[in-house]
Parts: C-alpha cells; structure tokens; sequence
C-alpha cells in the first residue's frame, strides 16, 4: 500500500536561511509518527509547508495519491490534513460548540457526499468536547478555559475535521506530567479509531511512549527515520542533544 | 426568530416607521434630517459586515459612497432612469470596486489594511476631482425631477427609498450573522490561520465581505445627488463619513446588527438636532467626545453592556 502522505526533497528558505532542505518523507496510513528537533530545527516550519500555512521552495508533496503542492491550506484541510497550532489559536469571541462548528461546517459539510443537518452538527460538536471531557463548558468563550483545556480544545477543533492524518504542533508544551497523560489517552484513542498522527514534541518521555517511529530533524535536515530506541541512539541525534 | 419570520417583522416594523411618520409629521425638514439618519443606518450596517463581523477596518468609507453618488451622477446626465435603479446600479459598481479593494489589500492586516483603505479613497477622490464630464472640482449641479414619482414631496420619496435601503441591509446583516458565512467571518476576525486550518476559503469570504460592504455603502449613496441637489468631491468624500460609519457601530456594539443600528439613531440624531439647535461644526466633537466614552466605559457598545448584564444574571 502507497503511503499516506510523502514528502519529496522539500525545501524551504526565509531569505538566506534555510529552513529545510531535501526532506523525505513517507506516513503509512495508521502510523504514530514521532517527530523531535532541537529548537529552531524546521518541526513547525515543516507542518506549515505540509499543511499549506506556508508554500515551499522545491520538493514535493503527495497526500492519499494526490498532489497537493499548489492547493491552499483550507483545501488541504478538507482533503483531509488537519493540524494544532503550537501555540492554541481558539477563536476568542465564539463559544466552544461554534469553535467546532466552524470545521464541521466547512470542512465535513465541504466535502462530497453525505451533509450534516444542524442538529447532527451539534450532536458531533458535543461529542467532541465530551471525548476531551470539556462538554460541561460547551458553551462558555475560550477566555473561561485553563492552558490545558484550550489544548485539548485546540485538539477537539483539529479533530472535528474528521481528518486521516493529523500534526500535533507541541500539545503538551509546558503541562504538567499528568496532564501530558491526559492528552497523550486521548492521542493514543484517536490512533485506535484510525486516525494517523504525527506528533511534534520536545517532551521525550511522551514522544517515546506514544511514538512507533521517529523521525529527528537537525537544522533543517532529517538526520534519523526509524524505530524510536534506534533512533536515538544514533550519534547524529545524541550530538545535535547533548553536544560533542 | 427564523429568517422568513425576521425578514417579514422587519418589513412591518418599516412600512410602520414610514406610515407613522408620514402620517403624524407634517414639517418636511424632519424627512430631510430623518434621510441622514437612515443613510447612517446603512452605511454602519455595511461598515460592520466587514469591520464588525470580518474584522477588517475600512476608513475608505466615503470613496464608496460617493462612487455610489457619482454612478447617479452619470447616469442622471446619460438617461433618465428612476431613483431605484440608480440605487441597484450604484451598488454594483462599488460592490465591484470593493471586491478589487479586498483582492489587492487583503493580504494587509490590522492598521495596515485601515490605511490601505483610506488611500483608495484618496486615489477615488483624485480620479473624480480631475473627471470634467461629473464636474471635476467645480462640483455638479442635479436638477431633480419636480414631482416625486408615487406620493408627497420628492425629499418624502427619497426618504421612504432610504428607509427601504435600511431594512434591506439590516435583513442581510442578520442573515449572514445566522448563517455559515457569518460564522466563517467571525473565525477570520479572530483568528485568521486558525479558520483557515478549519477550513474556512479565507480569500474567498473577505472578497465576500468587502464585495458586500462596498455594495451596500454605494447604494446608500446613490440617492444623494438628488438630495443634495449639488455634489461635489470634497463633500461627498467627506472623511466624516468614514468616521461616523466606524464610530456608529463601536458605540452600538459590532457583535450583531442592532449595534449599528442604534448606534447610527443615537449618534446620527444627536448630531441632527445638534445642527439645528447649536451648529453644524460640533457634529464632529460630538462623535469624538461619545466615542471617547465608550471606549473607556463600554469598549463592546451598548450591546455589549446589555449582553454582559445578560451573562451576568444566568451564572
């Protein structure tokens, strides 16, 4: 079976710096794809040339068979590529079921084949923010919820887009270690129902957990592809880490 | 209230508007302040589908109603159409000039775009002045016809259109604040690359947006050289027209449509009697002076004020 996603030779530059160059990649279809990088090594740089934030230089990029180097990002989305922003980026002024209603409407009712009528849409919206347990705040403003809350927040609205791959931009920067466990339950579900995920994360002990295959990027660059232990072991990584 | 149900309230509570003031007022100069009113009451409801909603602040305000007024102008001079169809075609050239704003400015943000605006209206304003066949800088005399087409005075008539503008706009603010459109607005203006993520066609609603925004602003205009008589670009580009269209609805409340809507009676008949009691001059110190109010005691209008007492009685 093809891969999911793949990435060919993809390059990216700011001006003189490059931020990428010559990265391959494949996601098999299922995969829990561990993605970590010292900072400022091109993770989010890349989930933003993949998911369309940002355009590349050179490469390119096939999801499910299909080209999509040239399509915007909304269309990626509706293709079926959905991401969380590192940073929760919820939508301040409206409450948590229209947070989710915006994806639903957009994405899922975008997409050829069955509609969703309004109240089917609420039902999926309550569904979501019960399975991250923030449905007794389904219709409070963002403002009200704690860091943790607008994480899983921002996963529940990633989600909503009834996706087949997902980029996890740092979900559990700066939680605390049960709260990384809860986030990490609601991954590892999300895998078990078939969604593909790729995990962006400085945290090594989740990463490690949930991870069945790691990727490093050092500078731009893919220095190690393969089973997490391996990976890490390799003095590539342990260099980039822990200095000569 | 559904949309048909809202959409037939509105036209009663309209056609109730004109019957009672038709019918109890007799001096014609409450229908030539009354017209400035309701003109107000448009142009911040347009204001607000692309600064409120959108979240895109346009102070180009005045280059689309007087684009509005100008398509009137040359068609006033070319033919001899009725007032409606000055309207319609009105709209449509500054729906077209709005959707060529947004797709070269869009990419501007936040006071970026605002300036971006304010220098079309410029540029629109210089094209006019140096245009002879509307007057140029001389400005323009328009005889209007001397009877009003179906009843009362012609100031009547043109009053009645405008107040048929109002509940046209009002009825598209609230649809859209219903429907997916006004929701994919509102991710924009919160979040721009988050609503994208979510799937929103982000390019793709702002041209909505400001396509519609500019429509509604040139309709408001169209009638305007008829009730003015004379038109000329320093006037009819005024910035006080931007100015009141932004400061209207920060003072109502941007949220939903009846922010613009009572911000445009209070201000717009403030400044009104303030015309004819004190002076014409003060219009603008008065706009100043209420928005400098409410940006420290209501920053989210009166309809904010309402809303939160409304969130605070339910907790």
């Amino acid at each position: 079976m093809p891969p999911l996603l793949e990435v060919g030779g993809l390059g990216k530059r700011f001006g003189g710096f490059v931020a990428l160059e010559g990265i391959d990649l494949a996601v098999d279809s299922g995969e829990r794809l561990g993605l970590i990088g010292p900072n400022g090594s091109g993770k989010s740089t890349l989930v933003n040339c993949l998911c369309g934030a940002l355009h590349h230089d050179s490469g390119n990029i096939t999801f499910d068979g299909r080209a999509i180097d040239s399509l915007p990002a909304y269309q990626r989305t509706r293709l079926g590529l959905a991401r969380s922003f590192q940073l929760p980026k919820p939508f301040r002024s409206l409450n948590l079921i229209d947070n989710l209603r915006v994806p639903l409407l957009y994405t899922v009712n975008a997409r050829h084949g069955a509609r969703l009528s309004d109240g089917a849409i609420s039902e999926r919206c309550m569904a979501l923010l019960d399975d991250v347990g923030l449905a007794d705040k389904a219709t409070r403003l963002p403002r009200d919820l704690t860091q943790v809350e607008m994480r899983k927040l921002e996963l529940a609205r990633a989600v909503a887009s009834a996706p087949r791959l997902l980029f996890a931009d740092e979900t559990m920067a700066g939680l605390s270690p049960s709260e990384v466990e809860e986030i990490l339950l609601v991954l590892v579900r999300l895998n078990e129902q078939g969604l593909t995920i790729v995990l962006i994360e400085h945290i090594m002990r989740a990463v490690m957990s949930f991870s069945t295959r790691l990727v490093v990027l050092v500078a731009g660059q893919k220095i190690a592809d393969g089973a997490p232990q391996e990976a890490i072991r390799n003095p590539e990584v342990e260099r980039a880490y822990l200095g000569e | 209230m559904g949309t048909v149900k809202f959409w037939v309230a509105s036209f009663l509570a309209a056609a109730a508007v004109l019957g009672l003031t038709r019918g109890l007022i007799a001096n014609e100069y409450f229908f030539f302040a009354g017209y400035v009113v309701l003109q107000y009451i448009v142009l911040a409801t347009a204001w607000n589908i692309l600064g409120g909603y959108t979240g895109y602040t346009n102070f180009g305000v005045g280059a689309f109603f007087a684009v509005g007024a100008y398509s009137s102008v040359v068609l006033h001079k070319l033919t001899s159409v009725p007032v409606p169809v000055m309207i319609l075609v009105g709209g449509l050239i500054s729906g077209i000039l709005g959707f060529g704003m947004g797709y070269l400015t869009l990419r501007l943000k936040g006071v970026f775009f605002a300036i971006a605006t304010l220098a079309l209206a410029i540029v629109a304003q210089t094209l006019i002045v140096n245009w002879d066949y509307v007057g140029g800088s001389r400005g323009i005399y328009v005889i209007r016809p001397q009877q009003a087409p179906l009843f009362g005075s012609y100031i009547q008539y043109l009053y009645s259109l405008m107040l048929i503008l109002v509940w046209v706009s009002v009825v598209i603010a609230r649809t859209i604040e219903r429907s997916r459109l006004g929701l994919g607005f509102n991710a924009i203006r919160d979040d721009e690359a988050a609503a994208e993520a979510g799937g929103v066609p982000t390019l793709r609603l702002k041209l909505i947006s400001t396509s519609l925004s500019g429509a509604l602003m040139g309709m408001s205009g169209a009638p305007l050289p008829y009730y003015v008589t004379y038109l000329d670009p320093a006037s009819s580009f005024n910035l006080s027209y931007a100015v009141n269209s932004v400061a209207m609805p920060l003072i109502g409340g941007m949220s939903s449509w009846p922010g613009p809507v009572i911000g445009a009676v209070l201000l717009g008949t403030i400044q009104q009697l303030a015309t004819v009691t004190i002076s014409s001059a003060l219009n603008l110190l008065i706009v100043g002076l209420l928005l400098i109010t409410f940006v420290i005691i209501a920053p989210n209008g009166i309809l904010g004020l309402i809303q939160a007492r409304r969130r605070a009685r339910l907790r």
